[in-house]
């Protein structure tokens, strides 16, 4: 999460940037981006994907961390290789800011770009299979047990490598002028897309719906909508690959009949009619299980961490105490025989109005007791002033857009004047 | 940890000395507009490389008001790393407030020799790439200045209030750390702008 944080931090704002610079080109007369005074329409490409290309992993991330929580729980083991699980992606999000030029190979590049683009867009496979390889190994070495969670996060593995396979190929120039604009791209973007975001988060949703709802979803209608989703997303994006190949170009809603691609996309409809009524069945079975699913009682995974040792759904009291976890699976630390012993019962009280704590950022080790705001006007009369002010730029109207700081300002000013129940503030000398 | 480690430790309770959610705040709030002005000159190089009239225009910037302007903001940041380490952590509040006004002093110079710099320009904001380009970075950081200048008279009207002690003064801190920022940007700006257009 904090890698995911990181990188929303430095590479969002690329794109904000963009249309920072467009709305000037628009209201104010600049010309970043206009051709007639040799402004460049290509600067909008390359912040747009120093912002786009980092945007797939922020989509991605979260979904591999629900692999990598979810999977050992259906495994019966630990995770294998956590570290260098967490090591890769950090590795990914680091590499990952040097390839947003791979989107762009066939827009004209010196060839010294194409070469380091290139490679970097192959070094970020090798994080990235350290990271398959330790699920497979998780699975390998473990029990698994064949539930309907397990299989969206197993298949996950599986859509993972295709769509990073069809993704190394695309890194790789001289294909690259080959794929661009077509079919191909198509099918890899749905497989990173659905595949690596999609399946993980419906598994997520079925592993963590009993912990949410306090019931069960059904197995049996599970099962049928895992199988038609996956076969569904395979026939429907896996044939695009080779109507890519023989290329077909994407963005244009029509082909010449004889082209030799009619077979393909009668498979590709098809499929995607399998796989909207495996989307179907999921909906189905989250509305039916709402109401008629089985109870689910505290931990009907057997999983390893905190959340499953309170009720289901979680009462608003959860923790007592603040617990003190010694281990990545407090739940399992018996039978692990684990050195390391969490405390779920002692911990920190914190009973003296709204407290939390903090902690050191590496080892999390308790540092300091923060005291937490109560509620406050002051975030919505920001989000008020912001709105404000950008309508008024918008619209021209100065006034209006001044209005806007002055009511941000004050907002803001509220929002962090220093308080002596927050503890922000000197205490008054006792005499 | 274990069991007689909690019972031993006692740990601060609300904001203590630097530790404070706001500190983490900032340190974020500083990663990302540290982002922005990279993709803008980012942009500014790339239009530059791109470009196929004259840049700069009229040739390398004037260092006459630009330099000196660079040492007040300098200057600036100084007062304010006096006002915190001898001020607020020792619970000083006359070396505190001086160092506050100095350091905002200096601030409101730096923004009133920026705006005469604009008006000497030959171009505007509308003169093709580099004029945009000029006028947006060089109006990005003024537009920090000036939320750094409200910050610091903020922290000057609290301070005024006697709200910090020697360990109760976190925003102080926060605020330093965007201050410092702002003058670091500004050597970033300043050495892409003014000094590497004198290099070829």
């Amino acid at each position: 999460m904090t890698t995911d944080g990181t990188r929303n931090r430095l590479q969002g704002h690329a794109v904000t940037l963009a249309c920072v610079l467009l709305f000037a080109d628009r209201q104010f007369g600049t010309h970043f981006f206009d051709v007639e005074a040799h402004g460049q329409p290509l600067l909008w490409q390359h912040l747009f994907w120093m912002f786009g290309h980092p945007w797939v992993y922020a989509i991605v991330l979260p979904a591999l961390g629900i692999v990598s929580d979810a999977l050992p729980t259906f495994c019966r083991r630990p995770l294998v290789g956590y570290t260098p699980v967490a090591l890769a992606t950090v590795a990914t999000m680091i590499v990952g800011f040097g390839v947003w030029l791979h989107h762009m190979f066939a827009t004209g590049m010196p060839v010294l770009s194409l070469a380091f683009f290139s490679a970097a867009s192959l070094v970020i496979t090798i994080p990235s299979a350290v990271s398959t390889f330790a699920w497979i190994a998780t699975i390998w070495t473990g029990k698994p047990v064949l539930t309907t969670p397990f299989l969206f996060l197993s298949s996950f593995i599986i859509l993972f490598v295709i769509g990073g396979v069809s993704g190394v190929m695309t890194g790789a120039v001289p294909l690259d002028f080959q794929l661009t604009d077509t079919y191909f791209v198509v099918a890899h973007l749905h497989y990173v897309l659905i595949g690596i975001n999609v399946f993980p988060v419906i598994g997520g949703i079925y592993y963590w719906f009993p912990k949410m709802t306090g019931r069960m979803m059904s197995e049996r209608l599970g099962r049928w909508n895992f199988w038609t989703m996956f076969l569904g997303f395979n026939i429907g994006f896996f044939p695009m690959h080779i109507v890519g190949l023989m290329g077909m170009p994407r963005r244009i809603y029509t082909y010449a009949p004889g082209l030799g691609w009619d077979t393909i996309n009668l498979i590709t409809t098809l499929g995607s009619f399998a796989f909207a009524i495996g989307i179907l069945l999921f909906l189905i079975n989250l509305t039916v299980s709402l109401r008629h699913g089985m109870p689910a009682g505290a931990n009907p995974w057997d999983g390893p961490t905190l959340e499953w040792s309170v009720p289901s759904p979680v009462p608003a009291y959860n923790f007592a105490v603040i617990p003190l976890v010694a281990s990545r699976h407090p739940l399992w630390e018996d039978r692990l025989e684990s050195p390391e012993r969490s405390s779920l019962s002692r911990g920190y009280l914190l009973n003296q109005g709204r407290e939390t704590l903090a902690t050191t950022v590496l080892d999390a080790e308790p540092d300091l007791i923060l005291k937490m705001p109560g509620d406050s006007y002051a975030p919505l009369a920001l989000a008020l002033g912001l709105g404000v002010l950008f309508v008024g730029l918008i619209l021209r109207s100065e006034p209006w857009a001044i209005v806007g700081v002055l009511a941000t300002a004050l907002a803001i000013l509220v929002w962090l004047w220093p308080q002596r129940r927050l503890g922000q503030i000197a205490e008054p000398h006792h005499v | 940890m274990s069991e007689s480690a909690l019972r031993e430790q006692m740990l601060p309770i609300g904001s203590f000395g630097r530790k404070s959610s706001g500190w983490y705040g900032v340190w974020t709030l500083v990663l990302t507009e540290a982002a922005i002005f990279v993709y803008l000159l980012f942009s500014y190089f790339y239009l530059a490389s791109q470009a196929n009239g004259e840049w700069p225009i009229g040739g390398a910037p004037s260092l006459a008001l630009a330099a000196p302007n660079t040492l007040v903001l300098l200057a600036s940041s100084t007062a304010l790393i006096w006002a915190e380490r001898s001020g607020a952590r020792r619970g000083k509040r006359i070396q505190l407030l001086s160092g506050l006004a100095l350091a905002l002093f200096l601030g409101v110079i730096f923004v009133i020799v920026q705006l005469r710099e604009w008006q000497g320009k030959a171009f505007s904001i509308r003169s093709g790439t580099y004029g945009s380009s000029y006028f947006v970075v060089t109006g990005f950081h003024l537009a920090h200045v000036i939320v750094g200048l409200t910050l610091l008279l903020t922290l000057f009207i609290w301070a005024l209030r006697g709200d910090f002690d020697a360990q109760r003064h976190a925003p102080i801190t926060i605020g330093a750390i965007y201050w410092h920022f702002v003058d670091a940007v500004w050597l970033v700006v300043f050495t892409a702008l003014y000094l590497v257009p004198r290099l070829g």
